[in-house]
């Protein structure tokens, strides 16, 4: 990395630019498709700036977890594919793809937006399990704000399918889809020197100095929150970040129909 | 009498019959097969005389010697410092070659060149195993400050410096920044943020239509236009893909 | 029994339709798309470049590294645990094999290529379209090829020699089948990959693979137009709506 591109960076801040241009809270230009792929129950793909993410979802039956006899639940899993960066490697999800895939996975659950008990079919015995697979496919910065966005999509996309004799008939969609009562928005404030911004690209990236992950509902209640980074935030930070964050949130939740 | 089977400026890709004859001579990027010149990589025709040969549309770079090249330090070591080079291959810089002054044993090398920094070098040379050499010794060569560094497609760093320098030279006076070229694909920008970004911009173009005629007039045009325009247009209007890295080697 | 018309209603020598387009991962040094039918292949090319650790490398040349994998919500059935499995490892030796022969890496030592190939969609045929996508891949990571790779499966449903068997032939139940993926320099007339799941006699083998052959140059021809299409307009990289 060139040791002065955080000067440099800052230094622009000073003339309240970033890097290429954008003010503090622009996010880069975000692209949505929904039903990108046909073998998938539901699918999204979200482009931000040069990021490209696809979202995928499986519907499988399972039997309930012993202390939720009667609900379904949720499965949320990232892959940083090698493909879509030469910084990574082959090998099972590390330390970021984890991260991506909890925090997508925390703002989901916990804004309560599905019913877990809509998605049992039989208490005790059988019962449904939505799995969430992220998969990168460029990585140009900010991976979490657009898995998030791809995610909630793709939920909104989803059909299930037919599902007779206790068998899964996947050939054959129904139309019954998820009820999503709200859905989370994710937006990830960064601060670098004294400054906030919104939407990092692969440069910000490299030289920021924390970041908080906030994930809001339709009416700005914060459902979750990741602070990630090797420095400390203020509460003051912390205050205008999420403000920023929320107001982001209700601009990009007019993408999802 | 043989016969050529492509025009000049054409795009072609590997396997594809170029010409046929024995009279016909295969240059860089072709092959001979029996009678016929096949291309050996995705490239641009260029036909002299009876030679035909190909210009390369991309391609990682890969050191050659002479070329001046920008640098990031990522091992200081007892008698020298290790570089990255944006190719597959490190290049050593050693003690000796570091400074016109001289340089004690036992020196604090970090005090010359740090982990990090990025330096403009001359390569002196490269072995079959790809082992590179280089110097700071030398006009130009020198620890770069301030400003940033972008990546660019390494074949395509001809057309962005341009006939002795014209290019660049152009996009120097036009945004007022200053640029410093390497021939490995990095490219040194500092100037007002504006300036910048139409640099950035001219470059990106530049990459992309390298290979279509009347560059130059059509950058030229760019520049001009936009310079006026930038002045006018504050930060309200965000700029689309201004940076479409092909190689962010940073 | 006799197999009169295919299942999906297409000629008994008319592949899926196919479709291609180059450049669509900007970070990579090259990349492609491929698809036939239903099944869809990505693939990314990432060199020459360092390779670590040290142990692997090869001071005469490059080496060529291929990994094939499908993404977990690929499959028109059940959902594929990411992780590779000895299938996808199996394939990632074949796609190695596949490339090979057009490559020179001489030029690089100590260094390797690396191509990866995902699928966001398979539906039979994948391998081929993976060694196809990634040819193209190569060739816009501008590295020396001697001609491109296109593949393709073939084979024999009950009695009757077909070109790109999708998945209703593959499971094809009436009759024997034999599954035939094959991989060739289109200029060349050279194989450089050939497996077989199923029955078939030594005459047929021969017949099939001059269909093969017929096929892969066609591929070729797509191959080309897409490499092409994306320097004739200025490079555009990321591809749009296609999955």
């Amino acid at each position: 990395m060139y040791k002065e591109l955080r000067s440099h960076i800052i230094k622009l801040f000073g003339s309240d630019t970033r890097l290429d241009g954008r003010r503090f809270t622009d996010f880069r230009e975000i692209k949505l498709e929904t039903g990108v792929t046909n073998s998938a129950e539901g699918s999204a793909r979200v482009s931000i700036g040069n990021t490209d993410i696809i979202v995928g979802i499986k519907a499988e039956v399972k039997e309930p977890f012993p202390d939720t006899q009667d609900e379904g639940g949720i499965m949320v899993g990232a892959e940083l594919l090698p493909l879509s960066s030469p910084d990574f490697e082959l090998g099972p999800p590390g330390l970021e793809a984890i991260e991506i895939a909890r925090v997508v996975d925390r703002g989901i659950r916990e804004s309560k937006s599905l019913d877990f008990k809509k998605l049992c079919i039989k208490e005790g015995e059988k019962v449904w399990m939505i799995i969430i697979d992220i998969c990168t496919i460029n990585h140009g910065g900010n991976l979490i704000d657009a898995s998030a966005l791809a995610a909630v999509a793709a939920l909104k996309d989803m059909r299930f399918p037919k599902y007779e004799d206790d068998k899964i008939d996947y050939k054959e969609k129904t139309n019954k889809k998820l009820e999503l009562k709200d859905f989370p928005i994710t937006v990830t404030a960064i601060k670098i020197g004294d400054k906030i911004i919104l939407d990092p690209d692969l440069d910000e990236e490299k030289v920021i100095d924390a970041r908080l992950t906030v994930a809001s509902l339709s009416d700005g209640t914060l459902c979750a929150l990741q602070k990630g980074g090797d420095h400390p935030l203020s509460l003051e930070d912390i205050d205008k970040m999420t403000q920023l964050a929320v107001e982001k949130a209700k601009e990009l939740r007019k993408l999802i129909k | 009498m043989g016969k050529i089977n492509v025009n000049d400026k054409e795009i072609v890709v590997p396997g594809e019959l170029l010409a046929i004859g024995m009279d016909n001579f295969p240059g860089n990027g072709t092959y001979r097969e029996g009678e016929n010149i096949v291309a050996s990589r995705l490239g641009l025709v260029q036909i002299d005389g009876r030679t035909i040969k190909l210009i390369p549309l991309s391609g990682r770079y890969i050191p050659k010697k002479y070329d001046i090249i920008i640098c990031e330090v990522t091992d200081v070591t007892v008698n020298g410092w290790r570089l990255e080079t944006n190719s597959p291959y490190q290049a050593m810089l050693s003690m000796k070659e570091a400074t016109s002054e001289f340089i004690e044993r036992g020196a604090d090398l970090t005090q010359f060149y740090d982990l990090g920094e990025h330096i403009v070098c001359k390569i002196v040379n490269v072995t079959s195993q790809k082992l590179v050499d280089v110097t700071m010794k030398g006009p130009g060569l020198r620890k770069l400050k301030g400003g940033r560094i972008i990546g660019v497609a390494s074949n395509k760093v001809p057309r962005i410096i341009g006939k002795q320098g014209s290019m660049v030279s152009m996009i120097k006076d036009t945004t007022g920044c200053n640029l410093t070229v390497g021939q490995n694909g990095l490219v040194y920008i500092d100037g007002p943020l504006e300036g910048e970004l139409l640099a950035i911009m001219a470059i990106r173009k530049i990459e992309e239509e390298s290979h279509l005629s009347g560059l130059t007039d059509k950058i030229k045009g760019f520049l001009e236009k936009n310079a006026k325009v930038k002045s006018v247009q504050k930060h309200e209007t965000k700029p689309k893909e201004i940076s479409k890295p092909q190689q962010e080697g940073l | 029994m006799v197999y009169k018309e295919r299942l999906n209603g297409r000629k008994f020598d008319e592949t899926r339709k196919i479709e291609a387009k180059v450049g669509i991962i900007p970070r990579a040094d090259g990349s492609a798309m491929f698809s036939i039918g239903n099944t869809v292949a990505y693939a990314a090319v990432y060199g020459p470049r360092n390779l670590h650790p040290k142990f692997l490398q090869d001071p005469s040349k490059g080496i060529l590294r291929c990994n094939y994998n499908m993404m977990p919500f690929s499959s028109f059935g059940e959902r594929v645990r990411p992780g590779g499995s000895r299938r996808s490892k199996e394939i990632s030796l074949v796609t190695e094999k596949a490339l090979l022969p057009v490559l020179d890496l001489n030029e690089y030592p100590n260094s390797v290529v690396d191509v990866f190939i995902e699928f966001p969609q398979t539906e039979a045929g994948s391998r081929c379209a993976g060694i196809s996508a990634a040819a193209m891949a190569l060739a816009d990571a501008g590295l020396v090829m001697k001609d491109l790779i296109a593949a393709v499966s073939v084979g024999k449903v009950d009695d009757k020699l077909v070109v790109d068997l999708d998945y209703s032939e593959e499971s094809y139940e009436d009759g024997p089948v034999a599954d035939i993926p094959v991989a060739m320099m289109p200029n060349h007339d050279k194989i450089t990959l050939l497996q077989m799941d199923g029955l078939i006699s030594r005459d047929e083998l021969k017949k099939v693979i001059e269909m093969a052959k017929k096929v892969c140059k066609e591929i070729y021809t797509i191959q080309n137009k897409a490499l092409k299409e994306k320097y004739t307009n200025g490079a555009k990289t990321l591809g749009e709506k296609h999955v």
